[in-house]
């Protein structure tokens, strides 16, 4: 096979394929809701969606389908209609944009989104409880949040063997079997530990197939924009966790990626500078947004939000299938807890991935309607300016309200920064 | 002898320097910007040029800074503001190592490395309080002009203080002073502090590291010098060409290109642009 035929059935696969199976996880949701069939409404950071496939029941990501009003250019209506509804404009648009779906009986741009027969939630984001809260009063459902213990210190992580951590994981896994038992309530079907076995399998391929990708994206040229390629990986991560369409899809992104990695293929940027995002993506303007970085040479390499929003698989975790309930308490620890960590504690990752992944420059991204996400970001930020020295650009926008974007605050910000970097490359070059 | 050129296109005034190859300053403008930004850019280099004796084509290089960087049509490149800050104010006070740049909307903190490099910059975000549109709004509603605003402030014997950080409320906040029959020095002094503040906590994002260079339109304000420096407690380096830092520093990236364009090795100019 000529090298030309590969380039033409290998690279961009992985995109062309995360964006046909998007839209048809939207449309069996769609489904789903005409049917009104049982749909479970989950979060990224802990979606349980291992337990819930075992049962059969579809689940619904709040977070995506609101992010995917900003992407598609019609979040202000969703927030409009949430704020007309009385909810405050300085809380989380993701929020926002789903009281509007839910007031609009699920009518959303992708498709018709059901309505929930079950909340699971995990502490990783404090709003997440409210949030559920609010489907509860709506829709009269049960809600089951997991509490999950983070790390206590900076750096005080504890792993398999430290009986803190068998404390931890005995309290997580007694929760998992709560939820077993709601779902055996909810669907009328007797929990079935074999096919908790099978979907761990695919879930162990996905996570390891995901975590290779992530390291691949060490390979100059880069072989992926961490915000806008990786963003459609995340979408596959999150919605077919534990498929073996899921598996499949990865299987084939690890070869697209060692494929291009093999030939010395990169993203469409000429890659001058290799950069690290933190934070959540601008998606109101989300293609613009990238573009004033890669006008400039800059290409994303990796982001904390690869990490935190697939609920901390990126670590690569693999369920021991010999015995499943036990290892997906402590794969829901140990991921959940990195998800969280990804958020609060991201300055020492960062530093060790500076040589790594030969970064130049990290940018932080607050965002105003997400204060768990970016509370600390300034500091982290200044912890990692003190330990290296390394360029850094702090901009704030919103990941869902265009009303606080101003393209030409950031895009002069920007420009900044790459003044910045090319005169460190100057001075550097200089020095020999 | 060649000639530099910078035009700093702001968002209330547009500023343009030209200098020669000794870095002096040869002809300067200022003019407002207005809404037609091209016509504005033109006009005040136009102006530089008269004011320098100069015909456009002794001119070999132009950068545009500023919002409307862009619209300086007749310009060979253009240099974000926060680098020509940067390079006007460590080319006029050499051991500067932080700056503050105060203009119409904009507040930037800029901390910069012994070797001229910027370091870390910090800007106000989305939200025009503690900069010059601040007192633009104070100077309105007291009915004082913006130049006498400085030492009107100076006179305050019991200072007000301004509570809100919004522009818009702030006017109302200063009328509700006048309400309450404060002197209207006391209410500027109060003003004046609020901005203050306010950029002071820009500042110590960045770090605060001697010595610090006030630059800007705001810089011609004696009272907000005074404010900034009874608030840090620290002295800053104010120049007469402060309202030009940004132009001047432009011109001085244009006078790299043009050193660097007769030099074998390429120059960062080139990079940038």
């Amino acid at each position: 096979m000529t090298k030309k035929i590969l380039d033409d059935g290998i690279v961009g696969r992985g995109n062309r394929d995360g964006a046909r199976l998007f839209r048809e996880w939207f449309s069996s949701l769609g489904d789903v809701a005409e049917q009104e069939r049982n749909a479970a409404y989950v979060f990224v950071m802990g979606s349980m969606a291992e337990v819930l496939r075992t049962f059969d029941i579809p689940t619904v990501f709040p977070e995506i389908n609101s992010l995917q009003t900003a992407v598609r250019r019609v979040a202000h209506e969703y927030l409009n209609e949430a704020e007309d509804y009385g909810y405050s404009p300085d809380i989380c648009g993701y929020v926002k944009a789903d009281v509007a779906v839910q007031l609009r009986n699920g009518q959303h741009p992708m498709g018709r989104i059901p309505k929930p027969s079950i909340a699971v939630l995990t502490n990783a984001c404090n709003t997440y409880i409210k949030w559920a809260e609010i489907w509860e009063r709506m829709f009269d459902i049960p809600i089951f949040t997991l509490d999950v213990p983070g790390t206590r210190t900076a750096g005080g992580q504890t792993w398999q063997g430290d009986p803190h951590f068998e404390n931890d994981r005995r309290y997580v896994a007694a929760q998992i079997k709560e939820l077993i038992s709601q779902c055996e309530t909810l669907t009328g079907q007797k929990f079935d530990i074999d096919k908790l076995r099978e979907v761990l399998g695919h879930t162990n391929t996905m996570n390891q197939g995901w975590q290779r990708v992530l390291d691949l994206n060490q390979s100059h040229p880069s072989l992926f924009n961490a915000l806008t390629d990786g963003t459609v990986y995340l979408g596959v991560t999150n919605g077919f966790k534990g498929t073996a369409v899921g598996a499949q899809y990865f299987t084939d992104l690890v070869e697209e990626m060692e494929y291009k990695a093999e030939h010395g293929i990169g993203t469409l940027t000429d890659e001058k500078y290799r950069l690290i995002f933190v934070g959540v993506p601008c998606y109101p303007i989300f293609r613009r947004f990238n573009e004033m970085f890669t006008e400039w040479g800059g290409t994303f390499v990796n982001s904390t939000y690869l990490w935190f929003a697939s609920g901390g698989t990126n670590r690569g975790f693999e369920y021991d299938l010999n015995r499943p309930l036990e290892s997906l308490a402590e794969g829901v620890l140990i991921s959940v807890r990195d998800a969280m960590d990804s958020m609060f504690y991201q300055d020492r990752i960062l530093v060790d991935m500076i040589e790594e992944f030969g970064v130049d420059g990290i940018v932080y991204h607050p965002i105003k309607s997400c204060r768990t996400v970016s509370t600390g970001l300034a500091d982290n930020r200044r912890s990692v300016m003190s330990n290296y020295d390394i360029a850094t650009l702090f901009i704030e926008s919103d990941m869902m309200d265009r009303r606080v974007v101003s393209e030409a605050q950031l895009k002069n910000r920007i420009d900044a920064f790459f003044e910045g970097l090319a005169s460190r490359k100057h001075k550097a070059a200089m020095a020999g | 002898m060649a000639y530099a050129a910078g035009v700093d296109v702001g968002s209330t005034q547009t500023k343009a320097v030209i200098i020669n190859e000794d870095a002096e300053i040869i002809g300067r403008a200022l003019t407002d910007t207005g809404a037609n930004v091209v016509l504005a850019a033109q006009k005040a280099y136009q102006i530089a040029l008269e004011d320098g004796d100069l015909e456009e084509r002794e001119v070999e290089y132009v950068i545009g800074t500023g919002y409307g960087r862009y619209r300086v049509t007749f310009g060979n490149t253009q240099v974000t503001e926060i680098s020509c800050h940067a390079r006007g104010a460590a080319h006029m006070f050499p051991d500067t190592r932080t700056v503050l740049d105060m203009g119409g909307q904009d507040t930037k903190a800029i901390r910069i490395t012994d070797t001229g490099e910027i370091f870390d910059f910090c800007m106000n975000d989305k939200c025009a309080a503690g900069t010059g549109r601040f007192l633009g709004a104070a100077s309105s509603a007291l009915e004082i002009p913006l130049p006498e605003l400085g030492s009107t402030a100076l006179k305050a014997e019991r200072p007000v203080r301004i509570s809100t950080t919004c522009t818009v409320f702030a006017e109302s906040e200063v009328l509700s002073w006048l309400g309450k029959g404060k002197k209207i020095e006391d209410i500027l002094w109060g003003v004046h502090q609020s901005i203050a503040s306010r950029s002071i906590g820009l500042l110590r994002r960045v770090g605060i590291e001697d010595e610090i260079t006030f630059t800007g339109g705001v810089a011609r304000n004696i009272g907000m010098i005074k404010a900034l420096e009874e608030g840090m407690g620290k002295k800053l380096n104010v120049s007469e060409e402060s309202h030009y830092m940004g132009a001047l520093g432009a011109s001085l990236f244009a006078l790299d290109h043009i050193l660097a364009s007769r030099a074998p090795s390429s120059d960062v100019v080139e990079e940038l642009a």
